[in-house]
């Protein structure tokens, strides 16, 4: 038994101790989100959304906003729909056929669902990094060139280097592999994976970035300069990220919203979340008590 | 845990009549090694016989080939004699190059043949004698003087071929009167007068790899029916890796999950247990005798085994399209790339390997299938090298299959070095596959 299953045990002790059993918790009634999910300056609102696999609902009535050039971070329990949320934000749940949107998903008050949207242009708007590093089985130039050369944004080789260095710039990996960008971008460590594809987003130039637990794959150094990294980032871009890590929805995001079994049970600014919970959920969830 | 630990630490409550868990597990590990080892023993020994059975089947091919690769040719005093070549009146108007090409060199032969052994006389002897030669013996007697007029009216010396069944005899060394050998004893004299005088000589049969089938032994040979296996399975791989790759594409990456996509999927996979002389028949039906397509052609060939080849193509690229990680695709998804660019730049690329070893498996079964090219005709008796897809052709198999079915003993030893060259052919095939698999998974 390792020592933070241990802790856990601890932990549902003390709940136990004070009249809590979890059973409780999740009978808590979840009628409305609590604090504020309007942002003054929105780069993407989300009303009413509403997404099935099948017969199962895996989002209910979800409506927040994500605040332009700000990083605001999801966090919730295993199974409580956060990735699945990020991933309707640039359609990558179009591809399973089973999954049924309903809602309304505006990116700069344009719907993103609309008829005549094709989901490659959105993608080139709204790009996206995910949990496990997935450089494709290519050079590392060739990671990074391949959106621009998809997209047709180049003319030249020229302009074609151009992008490759600026954007492994703003990703920090510029000078670890700037003696080998012809290698392959498989052969790299996780970490300098993972900020491969973090420039192979960039590259695109997207305006928004979706983070799917960018970091749960890599060790704490890495991760640190991932951290550092997403701080930098949202200067240009804005940026949503799903997390496990409290912590790290506490140092690098300025909105957090805590969704629980599909519902969005309360967003607002992550000090005001992290310092002052208001649901009794919340508060459960960033002392440590389940999840 | 606990119950283990207190076991381990000896102090359990009923140690008296419960062995401990630690003597439990030892000897059931007995058992589990046993077992192990058991099944090592006779994995070993699968591997082990059919390696022994492979040796075995190559074994007996190559020794029984062997004789077709060698020929005796035997040295003949040949004088190109105006009156047995029946050239006597040549002029201006009836050039002598015109006439070497009409002349009567079997008389040649003949005469030439008795003056070597002028003891033989009858009729009956004489045709015995002449037998030891091969058919092909008058045309060499040709080539050689049209190569070189200067011989006419001389006497020089010609190599020829021997006739098969002495070559047979030769080569065997069998107690003559044996079955199926056709020499007297008298022939086995003459043939022992011409060894003790060096004219008999066994050389490496060239004419096995350039020849086409014959109804002589000792002139058939490999090329035409390598020519139509190699033509055919053109038209195949042209045909059926374009074909089977797209299908595999669109099934795995674009095609609907519905109703009809499984009727597809069902019919696919029960294409690939048809019986192969089926699609002989609908080659047949509708090929030839609907499309009006050449017969025993290549082309015709091609089509019929490329239905044969196109379910094991599309099952195994399905099978390597299914097995690239989706996380590619979501990547390459997400940087906005469409269905189209992440299929061929990304899951195409990682699936070739296995779609090409796919593709060899099909291709090397349609290599030695013979069934359904009886069908449309490639069974054909055919001497001339096919030279493209519409010419009469046959292939290796069918090849094989025709010679196995010969009286003629030689045949026995063309049998099998035709079996060689198909397995050479097969390996060769292998090897290409192998090489391009290990490139591509190099990239």
């Amino acid at each position: 038994m390792t020592a933070i299953t241990l802790a856990k045990q601890e932990q549902v002790n003390k709940t136990a101790k004070n009249d809590l059993s979890q059973t409780n918790l999740s009978e808590i009634e979840l009628t409305q989100t609590v604090g504020n999910i309007y942002a003054d300056d929105a780069k993407m609102s989300i009303r009413n959304a509403n997404v099935y696999y099948g017969d199962k609902k895996a989002i209910d009535n979800i409506s927040l906003d994500i605040a332009k050039n700000q990083v605001t971070a999801l966090i919730g329990p295993s199974g409580c729909g956060k990735s699945t949320f990020l991933r309707c934000l640039n359609r990558m749940n179009d591809t399973i056929d089973i999954c049924n949107i309903t809602g309304q998903f505006t990116l700069d008050d344009e719907d993103i669902y609309a008829k005549n949207l094709d989901p490659v242009l959105l993608r080139a708007r709204v790009g996206m990094v995910f949990q496990k590093p997935n450089p494709f089985p290519k050079s590392i130039y060739d990671n990074v060139a391949y959106g621009a050369r998809i997209h047709g944004l180049i003319n030249n080789k020229a302009e074609l280097d151009e992008i490759v260095e600026t954007s492994l710039q703003k990703a920090g990996l510029f000078n670890e592999v700037k003696d080998r960008l012809n290698d392959p971008g498989t052969g790299l460590s996780g970490g300098q994976q993972q900020r491969l594809c973090i420039a192979r987003t960039i590259a695109v130039s997207p305006e928004v970035i979706l983070m799917d637990e960018p970091a749960s794959a890599l060790d704490p150094i890495a991760t640190a300069i991932i951290e550092e990294l997403i701080d930098e980032l949202k200067d240009k871009y804005t940026i949503a990220i799903v997390t496990h890590s409290m912590q790290q929805a506490a140092r690098v995001s300025q909105h957090t919203a805590y969704f629980h079994m599909g519902k969005l049970v309360e967003m607002g600014k992550t000090e005001d979340i992290f310092t002052r919970p208001s649901h009794k959920l919340t508060e459960n969830y960033i002392t440590g008590r389940f999840g | 845990m606990t119950k283990l630990n207190k076991n381990l630490n000896g102090d359990s409550n009923n140690t008296m009549d419960t062995i401990s868990i630690t003597e439990k597990v030892s000897l059931s590990l007995k058992k589990r090694h046993r077992k192990e080892k058991r099944f090592k023993f006779i994995g070993l020994f699968s591997v082990l016989f059919g390696f022994l059975l492979v040796v075995i089947l190559i074994g007996d091919i190559t020794s029984k080939a062997l004789p077709a690769f060698t020929q005796h040719w035997v040295k003949l005093d040949v004088s190109y004699q105006a009156s047995w070549l029946n050239m006597s009146d040549y002029s201006s108007q009836n050039p002598m190059t015109k006439q070497m090409k009409k002349a009567n060199y079997r008389n040649v032969l003949k005469k030439s043949l008795y003056e070597m052994f002028p003891d033989v006389s009858g009729r009956k002897d004489k045709r015995r004698l002449s037998k030891l030669l091969s058919s092909n013996a008058e045309f060499t007697l040709k080539d050689n003087l049209i190569a070189s007029p200067k011989l006419f009216e001389k006497k020089t010396q010609v190599w020829v071929r021997l006739d098969d069944d002495v070559d047979s005899y030769l080569k065997e060394e069998f107690p003559l009167g044996e079955a199926g050998l056709r020499i007297t004893q008298q022939q086995a004299q003459w043939l022992a007068q011409l060894i003790s005088s060096d004219s008999i000589e066994s050389r490496f049969n060239f004419s096995f790899f350039t020849a086409s089938d014959s109804r002589e032994p000792e002139l058939a040979g490999i090329k035409g029916a390598l020519m139509g296996s190699l033509l055919t399975l053109f038209v195949t791989l042209l045909l059926s890796f374009p074909l089977g790759v797209a299908g595999a594409l669109y099934l795995e990456e674009f095609a609907p999950r519905n109703r009809l996509t499984d009727f597809i999927e069902i019919n696919i996979n029960n294409l690939a247990a048809v019986p192969s002389i089926v699609f002989g028949l609908l080659g047949l039906a509708v090929i030839i005798n609907l499309f009006g397509l050449p017969r025993s052609a290549p082309l015709v060939g091609g089509i019929v085994l490329t239905l044969m080849t196109l379910p094991t193509i599309i099952i195994a690229s399905r099978a390597a399209i299914k097995a690239v990680p989706p996380s590619i695709r979501e990547a390459a998804l997400g940087l906005g790339a469409s269905k189209m660019q992440v299929t061929f730049s990304h899951v195409l690329p990682q699936a070739m390997p296995g779609i090409i070893t796919g593709a060899i498996i099909g291709v090397a079964q349609a290599l030695g299938e013979t069934a359904p090219l009886l069908m449309i005709g490639m069974v054909a008796f055919i001497v001339d090298v096919p030279s493209s897809i519409v010419d009469s052709a046959t292939v290796l198999p069918v090849q094989i299959f025709l010679w196995a079915d010969s009286p003629e003993r030689a045949f026995l030893a063309k049998t099998s070095a035709a079996i060689l060259v198909l397995l050479t052919l097969l390996l060769i095939i292998n090897l290409s596959a192998t090489m391009l698999r290990s490139k591509f998974e190099k990239k």
